[in-house]
């Protein structure tokens, strides 16, 4: 057993509105400049839809991820490490432009310097790779809310793999948003296929980063990826993706996207893994399997063992207790309500989905029925407007059971939770139902109805202990002083070669100077220089101002007229 | 006094200055460019080097453009390593005659430089033509297209002229001694003065383009990703200890 420990992130799609407000913050955050317009980290797809960039989970054509080979070992499906270099002069299956869009700005110019006319002027969209205009016809959110749908509709990928047909009637139409961000995947198919081995997983948090000094645009992780989620800037020349905003996540501030979600729909976590089985968990032999065995690789912080290994595996003390209030862990492993999307992917992601329990409710109540009587809403489940087979295709490579539990666990809490609320007796017969005890389904009701921030964002800071040096808090070495008998102070070549004395030293020194000296404030060094931070502005240090003119003999210092 | 050799041991008189300066003084002037350019460029410009691809501007040409002249050019060097550094003595006691090696130069070159010019032609091509590709080239790109094909222009004009002229000219003789004389550091001027202006121009502009070299995005040949094949497939990389923070001292390194 090799304990590592992942950041990872449960959405509940429930909750989710479809504000873009994850996107937006998010692009403020990183990606506002030249070369990434059309890199959007964060992207809030409507389902079905062909989602960013377009068709990108049609895997036959962009060749993302990883694959079974006829000997069932697990192999890049755009080729390996070969057939990257054969190819690296042009990489086959680059999404283009097209498959993005085309980004553009407006010339708001216009508007101010247009001489008076009897037309109001118009900014005009001007493209951003050409500089020259351009007419718009395609974005990141060109289908959102099912827009023109009758024209795309058959572009979802998904669609064309669900058996049931699915109508786009009016009346019968569904929908849900979908945010994405990287997946921080624990087997992470666009680390293997950078040639330059740029891309990295980091050892503590297992957050995936592409190390801007080592990366030189050969273009494969973007085609390893089979979300899409590495983009190039085409600017730069780099590859760029989802930081998982380690630097927040890093003092244990939650991600831009969460922080600002305004559905409070995400929760972030830490979850420990075997690093051991995360190949044999990948290599599943059916793709249905993958959820199950993605589900066998986390680690129960709660268990003896595996704490006992965390500790040989370096692992802080309060990274345990975080990896033990984990929602994320919780979601996934204790309520088994989240379910990784696309898992037949192979790449392990580590952002996880409560799918959405579509209109469940309204649709029981217009049958005539007791709307929130259990066993009317789960019979109900298998005839939700979100069909369930379109949900498996995200969540479970196809698998209906996984799903239609996951729905059923979600509608029971509607259940007992309506029993509790009038003050009823809560029915323990609902939970059992659903394969629960009732107090697991308050405590899951809490976590996904009432959870407040740190209960959402369980994330322990990292631990930079050396960091404390950048405060210059002199809690090391004591001695290690300018003049001092430690290791510190002049370098070898005279007085500024070396580190520079830690201010907070000097002026301990100064302080002890100041206190235990006859006269006030001496000069540090007796010399003539003398450090105005450590002056009280108490009496006049010695070379603090030019020597006086002795001719005069008055000492008022008062000028003379 | 048959023995004598055919060029006598380094007569710097004989060459004259302006060969001296050309022939023994540049070669040593560009290679120190290239090498600690190329250690200057990696230390303080490490971002800076990369291919910039412009792939996702436009595919239809580079598709068709890029593995031709790639392919093309890591021929040509492989040729290049192959006539230079290699002396005619060893690939004669290997039992290949000069006009085997010539026959065998003369078609894999062919193929090759084809192969280089017609992919080269076609990137240009694309450069110009492509509206984001062009507005993505800078002025140091247009330079360091200039050099790349005056220098492959002119070494292709050298082969050429030198086969349809008269029966090739056996370069094995002079340029390659004299190539190597300068890593021997020895170099013999000599042996460049007598060589077609072709043969000698295109060595100049290949000296100049490798002083050039390290401060244009050329610079991604030096990192070609050979490391892929064996490293394993995903890298694990612990936090930077160094971020934000100042470098331990010495002495008080971390433990493990």
């Amino acid at each position: 057993m090799r304990v590592m420990a992942q950041m990872a992130m449960v959405m509940n799609l429930d909750k989710c509105i479809g504000c873009h407000t994850c996107s937006v913050t998010c692009k403020q955050a990183w990606t506002n400049r030249t070369g990434v317009e059309y890199v959007w980290f964060n992207n809030v797809e409507t389902r079905p839809g062909q989602g960013y960039p377009r068709r990108y989970e049609d895997q036959q054509r962009w060749r993302g991820g990883w694959q079974l080979n006829k000997r069932g070992r697990l192999t890049l499906k755009a080729g390996g490490r070969f057939k990257k270099l054969v190819t690296i002069f042009s990489n086959p299956v680059l999404p283009s432009l097209d498959d993005y869009y085309e980004p553009w700005t407006y010339d708001y110019e216009t508007l101010t310097n247009a001489p008076l006319q009897e037309h109001t002027p118009v900014a005009r969209p001007k493209s951003l790779i050409t500089g020259k205009d351009m007419k718009i016809s395609w974005s990141a959110n060109w289908d959102d809310d099912l827009g023109g749908s009758q024209t795309t509709e058959q572009q979802d990928v998904l669609l064309g793999q669900v058996s049931e047909r699915i109508t786009f009637e009016f009346e019968q139409t569904f929908m849900f948003y979908l945010p994405r961000i990287c997946e921080h995947c624990l087997n992470p198919s666009c680390a293997a296929s950078c040639p330059s081995g740029a891309i990295y997983k980091r050892e503590e948090d297992g957050i995936v980063l592409v190390d801007q000094d080592r990366c030189r645009g050969w273009r494969m992780c973007v085609t390893g990826c089979p979300y899409k989620k590495v983009y190039f800037n085409h600017r730069t020349g780099k590859a760029e993706k989802c930081t998982f905003c380690f630097p927040r996540v890093e003092v244990g501030l939650p991600t831009v996207c969460s922080e600002t979600c305004v559905g409070r729909l995400r929760y972030i976590g830490l979850v420990l893994y075997d690093a051991d089985k995360v190949l044999q968990a990948a290599s599943a032999p059916e793709d249905t399997d993958l959820y199950e065995a993605q589900r066998q690789v986390f680690l129960d912080p709660h268990d003896p063992q595996v704490a006992e290994a965390a500790e040989r595996a370096g692992i802080p003390y309060d990274w345990m207790e975080a990896a033990r209030r984990s929602p994320v862990y919780a979601l996934i492993n204790t309520y088994r309500v989240a379910l990784p999307l696309h898992p037949e992917y192979r790449t392990l992601p580590m952002v996880w989905y409560i799918p959405p329990l579509s209109p469940v409710v309204d649709a029981v109540r217009e049958t005539g029925h007791d709307a929130e009587d259990h066993r009317n809403l789960f019979a109900a489940v298998d005839a939700l407007r979100i069909p369930v087979d379109y949900l498996a295709q995200l969540f479970t490579a196809g698998d209906p059971a996984p799903v239609d539990l996951v729905l059923r666990r979600l509608a029971a809490i509607r259940s007992y939770m309506r029993d509790i609320n009038l003050g009823r007796e809560p029915q323990e017969a609902i939970a059992e139902a659903v394969g629960m005890t009732g107090e697991q389904l308050y405590d899951m009701y809490r976590l996904l109805a009432l959870a407040k921030y740190d209960e959402r964002y369980v994330i322990p800071p990292a631990h930079a202990e050396q960091a404390h040096r950048l405060e210059e808090l002199a809690t090391e070495c004591s001695l290690d002083y300018e003049g001092g008998p430690g290791m510190g102070g002049s370098g070898p070549f005279g007085e500024t070669s070396g580190g520079a004395a830690p201010i907070a030293v000097e002026n301990y020194r100064a302080l002890r100077d100041r206190q235990t000296s006859d006269t006030p404030a001496p000069s540090v060094r007796g010399g003539p220089r003398v450090n105005l931070l450590n002056w009280d502005g108490r009496g006049t240090p010695q070379g603090l101002f030019p020597p006086r003119s002795t001719d005069g003999g008055d000492d008022s210092g008062e000028p003379k007229p | 006094m048959s023995t004598a050799p055919v060029h006598p041991v380094t007569l710097a008189v004989e060459s004259g200055t302006g060969g001296i300066l050309l022939w023994a003084v540049l070669p040593y002037l560009s290679l120190a460019v290239f090498v600690l350019g190329h250690i200057w460029r990696y230390r303080y410009d490490k971002f800076g080097w990369t291919t910039r691809s412009s792939q996702l501007y436009e595919n239809r040409l580079l598709r068709i453009g890029s593995p031709l002249f790639h392919f093309g050019i890591l021929i040509v060097a492989l040729g290049h390593v192959g006539g230079l550094v290699i002396p005619e003595s060893w690939t004669e006691a290997a039992g290949i005659s000069e006009h085997t090696y010539h026959v065998l130069a003369v078609v894999l070159g062919t193929v090759a430089g084809v192969a280089t010019v017609g992919g080269m032609l076609i990137l240009v091509y694309r450069r110009r033509t492509v509206g984001p590709v062009f507005s993505a080239t800078t002025r140091n790109d247009k330079a360091m297209y200039l050099a790349l094909a005056v220098t492959i222009g002119l070494g292709l004009a050298a082969t050429v002229a030198a086969n349809i002229g008269g029966g090739g000219y056996n370069y094995r003789e002079t340029v390659s001694p004299w190539f190597r004389s300068v890593f021997a550091l020895q170099p013999d001027p000599d042996l460049m003065t007598g060589v077609p202006v072709l043969f000698q121009l295109h060595a100049l502009s290949a000296l100049l383009l490798f002083a050039f070299w390290p401060f244009t995005r050329l610079v991604h040949m030096l990192t070609a990703p050979l490391g892929y094949l064996t490293r394993p497939y995903i890298v694990y990389r612990s936090r930077d200890t160094r971020l934000g923070t100042r470098a331990p001292r010495r002495g008080w390194d971390r433990v493990g």
